[in-house]
């Protein structure tokens, strides 16, 4: 027996699964498919017409959660490190508020800045932005340095957020935005800034350092500190870019409604979670994939369009929706666990 | 005999005279305190080029603390570095790799979720020209670093997947891969078995060649004397001395580790009985192990022997439900029963030490009494369904004294122990139970000379008592020691099973080259 052979360790390991390993979507997908075939289905049995054969249904089946898929990949990517953001929903409202009121255009009644000029569209959307990158690097400063539970931070960021969104015009909404800016929000254009910054993110956190340690981090902490990588530096990092998406997602979701109220965004950020963790992404840490989470918010998008489609009662659909989340997301675990056991 | 102190210029069995010896790191008057415990008390060490220098002491005497160290793991609160001759800070793990120390922890520091050539090259990937993570080229420079070491381990593997041997394997190549001058490795062989070990110590035979001096922690003391050059001891956060390897013996390093004569090792008396309780027939795992059978006999110690990856632990895990088998039966008292998760194959009186106490062992936020306590929990010490907090709490201090676990009190959390007391922890834990069956893997990894005998002498008690168990181990003495039988496993298969008075380590090597 010779030293190379005795060294082959690679423990045997039941799950020779690397073949699959590549199309670690396919699970989620069928979940998709699934779906759409089932109100396909039922659109035949009960309403007589096609869900599927209208792509227009379908484009706005995407366009109505793409506000939630852009803070969904910036939430994969919290939950990936091991932690958890629930501000999103309410910093969407937050920098809605405060990118409208800079949107407004001449001779509408201003909200709050009487004596402002029309002000072209890029000053409200850089303010947007940033306003969500100061929010998320607040989550960041307090998670990583702080050492307050990623839980609670963002508990405190999403009450707060939403109180100033409140308070900044004592609860009136604002109006009368300048067609430069609705112009964002209008035809697919949300839908575009989606697909864009999903294949951004996925690019980086498959090929950049800045994926793997975000991955690193999440998978054990310990071990990406004795390896030099600076996790309190990365960790704000990775909050303050799930707060400037946040930002993003206010921008878009305030041109699309071409007005900004304090309820927007209200529980996105539990939309964002369960479209992360319908696509695979363990809240354990370590785990997950932008691709996944797409497809966990297109889900999303088909269900409530689905529900529409069929004329489903609203108290319904809130109640299937939920079991629906839990059996996508229980029907993945027990396909992955039954692929390691064989 | 005088504890040698500076560096030596002899030079005795050099290969490279004019770098073996020269002083590369020097630490002194080092201190150390944690709110319960002070871990190290102006304790001294120094490190010289082309060296392997052995640190030895009792469980919880402060080694992996130094080393953390000097890793930038930990500040300590007084003393200072020389790293050759400049003196440096060293606050984060980083700034330690930068001045060009390496260090390989006792506890697996990896990334379960990534690959292995992720794993090595974290925070070092290499970027092709849009800067983005070139995967080919990093799994090539794992590859070639693997052929290098003669290591056989697949760089798309995902460490989750691997066994505890071939982690550690990559955790030595990760260190290594970094070229640094100073190398310190606690407790590398805890999880090999010799062969393995010996491969770790012609990697080891080369890199001092190349002038990298390394620091080198173990419990086992044939290996201290097989490589090392200098021997530092340290007993309760102090220093004892540091010893010329050949300038003191094996009794002199015990005596000066644990300052108090030892009783022997493995005594191992009872015979078993006649009465099988346990009996494996041609259980297979798919693409992992094959028609494995065997008998266990009540008050037996069957030990295993093999290779690293011949698929022990597998074949442990199967028998206790981890991962069911795919064909064969298991009879437990002549009663055929199919396991198929750990919680049947605990009503069926089955206990289980696993290899790796990090991720399936400890639960390090909770007191030592609540993880030596857990499994005794089901089946013992309640009084019409109510918990005997004091008898429960008795026994786990008269367990934690027999074991000299080191821990400030029983409300100490697991996690701020050190590895071996974790360990001792853990075996308390079964020990306290009263399974028919106890499998047992590695239990002895990483408790110190002091408390080996102990736990020998608890192992072989339970035995006596009418427990059947079954002894995983790599150390080859503590499996020939305390086993009645012998079974051998290679590549998935039993290649024999050897009674105690056949077993020896020439017969388990013939049998596994067979
Ligand atoms: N983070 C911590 N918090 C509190 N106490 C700690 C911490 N880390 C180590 N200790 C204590 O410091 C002492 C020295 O621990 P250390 O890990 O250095 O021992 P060791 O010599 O490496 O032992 P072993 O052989 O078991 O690995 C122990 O009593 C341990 O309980
Ligand atoms: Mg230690």
């Amino acid at each position: 027996m010779n030293g190379v052979q005795s060294l082959t360790m690679s423990r045997k390991q039941p799950a020779k699964a690397s073949g699959w390993r590549r199309f670690d979507e396919i699970n989620i997908l069928m979940v998709l498919v699934g779906i759409a075939l089932l109100c396909e289905a039922l659109g035949w049995i009960f309403i007589g017409q096609s869900f599927l054969g209208n792509p227009q249904r379908l484009t706005i089946a995407i366009l109505q959660v793409s506000v939630i898929g852009i803070i969904a990949i910036g939430v994969t990517q919290v939950i990936i490190t091991g932690g958890i953001d629930l501000s999103s929903g309410s910093v969407v409202a937050m920098t809605a508020m405060i990118v409208a009121s800079l949107a407004q255009s001449e001779g509408w009644a201003r909200a709050l800045y009487p004596s402002l000029v029309e002000l072209p569209a890029y000053v409200p959307i850089v303010a947007g932005i940033l306003l969500g990158l100061i929010a998320g690097c607040i989550n960041g400063l307090l998670i990583a340095y702080a050492k307050i539970p990623p839980f609670i931070a963002t508990l405190g960021m999403m009450v707060s957020a939403r109180g100033i969104a409140k308070w900044y015009t004592r609860g009136q909404p604002v109006s009368g935005l300048t067609d430069e800016f609705t112009a964002i929000g209008s035809s697919a254009w949300p839908v575009a800034i989606f697909i864009v910054i999903a294949i951004i993110f996925h690019i980086a956190m498959k090929y950049t350092r800045y994926g793997k340690f975000t991955y690193a981090i999440g998978a054990n902490p310990q071990a990406a500190r004795v390896s030099g990588i600076n996790v309190e530096r990365h960790l704000v990092k990775v909050y303050a870019i799930a707060g400037m998406l946040a930002g993003i997602a206010g921008v878009v979701a305030c041109a699309r409604a071409q007005t900004a109220q304090s309820g927007m965004g209200y529980m996105y950020e539990l939309d964002a979670i369960a479209a992360a963790v319908i696509g695979g992404t363990s809240l354990a840490g370590g785990v997950g994939r932008i691709a996944g989470t797409v497809i966990g918010v297109i889900i999303l998008g088909l269900i409530s369009s689905g529900f529409t489609f069929l004329r489903i009662d609203a108290y319904y659909q809130e109640i299937v929706k939920g079991i629906i989340i839990v059996v996508a997301v229980g029907s993945d675990v027990y396909r992955s666990r039954k692929r390691l056991k064989k | 005999m005088q504890p040698i102190s500076g560096p030596d210029q002899d030079g005795s069995e050099a290969l490279h005279p004019q770098m073996q010896g020269e002083e590369l790191l020097r630490v002194s008057g080092i201190s150390k305190a944690f709110p319960s415990v002070r871990a190290l008390d102006d304790v001294r060490f120094e490190l010289r080029r082309g060296t392997v220098h052995a640190l030895m002491g009792e469980n919880g005497a402060g080694k992996s603390t130094l080393m953390k160290i000097l890793a930038g793991v930990i500040q300590p609160d007084e003393g200072s570095i020389y790293l050759k001759g400049r003196r440096v800070s060293l606050k984060t793990p980083l700034e330690a790799l930068g001045h060009g120390i390496a260090m390989i922890h006792q506890e697996l520091n990896l990334m379960p979720s990534m690959t292995v050539a992720e794993n090595v090259w974290i925070r070092r990937e290499p970027l092709n020209r849009l800067g983005l993570v070139d995967h080919a080229r990093m799994r090539r420079m794992t590859q070639a670093l693997f052929d290098r070491l003669n290591i056989g381990v697949d760089p798309d593997a995902r460490i989750g997947e691997l066994a505890v041997a071939s982690r550690q394997m990559v955790e030595i190549a990760k260190a290594i891969s970094y070229e640094s001058d100073v190398l310190i490795m606690d407790e590398p062989t805890s999880a090999l078995t010799e062969k393995e070990a010996d491969h770790l110590f012609e990697i080891i035979a080369d890199l001092k060649k190349s002038g990298v001096g390394i620091v080198y922690i173990s419990h086992k003391m044939d290996e201290i004397l097989k490589i090392s050059d200098d021997i530092s001891i340290f007993r309760d956060g102090k220093y004892i001395g540091t010893y010329r390897n050949g300038e003191i013996t094996r009794d002199e390093i015990v005596f000066r580790m644990v300052d108090r004569e030892l009783s022997q090792m493995f005594p191992k008396e009872n015979v078993p009985s006649a009465e099988v309780i346990l009996s494996v027939r041609e259980l297979s795992l798919e693409g992992v192990f094959r028609d494995v059978s065997f008998d266990l006999r009540a008050g037996e110690i069957l030990g295993f022997a093999g290779l690293v990856g011949a698929g022990r632990s597998n074949i442990a895990e199967t028998l206790f439900g981890v991962t069911p088998a795919t064909s064969g039966e298991i009879l437990i008292r002549n009663e055929k029963i199919a396991i198929s998760s750990p919680g049947q194959a605990i009503r069926k009186g089955v206990g289980f030490l696993t290899e790796d106490r990090g991720t399936t062992g400890s639960m390090q936020v909770l007191s030592v009494q609540e993880n030596m306590q857990v499994a005794v929990l089901q089946n013992g010490f309640t009084k019409v369904g109510f918990l005997s907090g004091s008898a429960l709490r008795d026994a786990c201090s008269d367990m934690c004294e027999r074991l000299k676990v080191k821990a400030a009190s029983l409300e100490t959390p697991v996690g701020t122990l050190s590895g071996g007391n974790q360990q001792k922890v853990l075996l308390g834990r079964w020990l306290l139970t009263r399974p028919q069956i106890l499998i047992l893997d590695e239990p002895t990894k990483g408790i110190d000379v002091g408390a080996k005998a102990e736990v020998h002498g608890l192992i072989s008690r339970m035995a006596s008592n009418g427990a059947a168990i079954i002894l995983i181990s790599s150390e080859m003495p503590e499996v020939l020691g305390m086993s009645d039988r012998v079974v051998v496993v290679h590549e998935g298969r039993i290649a024999g099973i050897l009674d105690r008075k056949d077993a020896t380590q020439v017969s388990i090597m013939e049998m596994i080259a067979r």
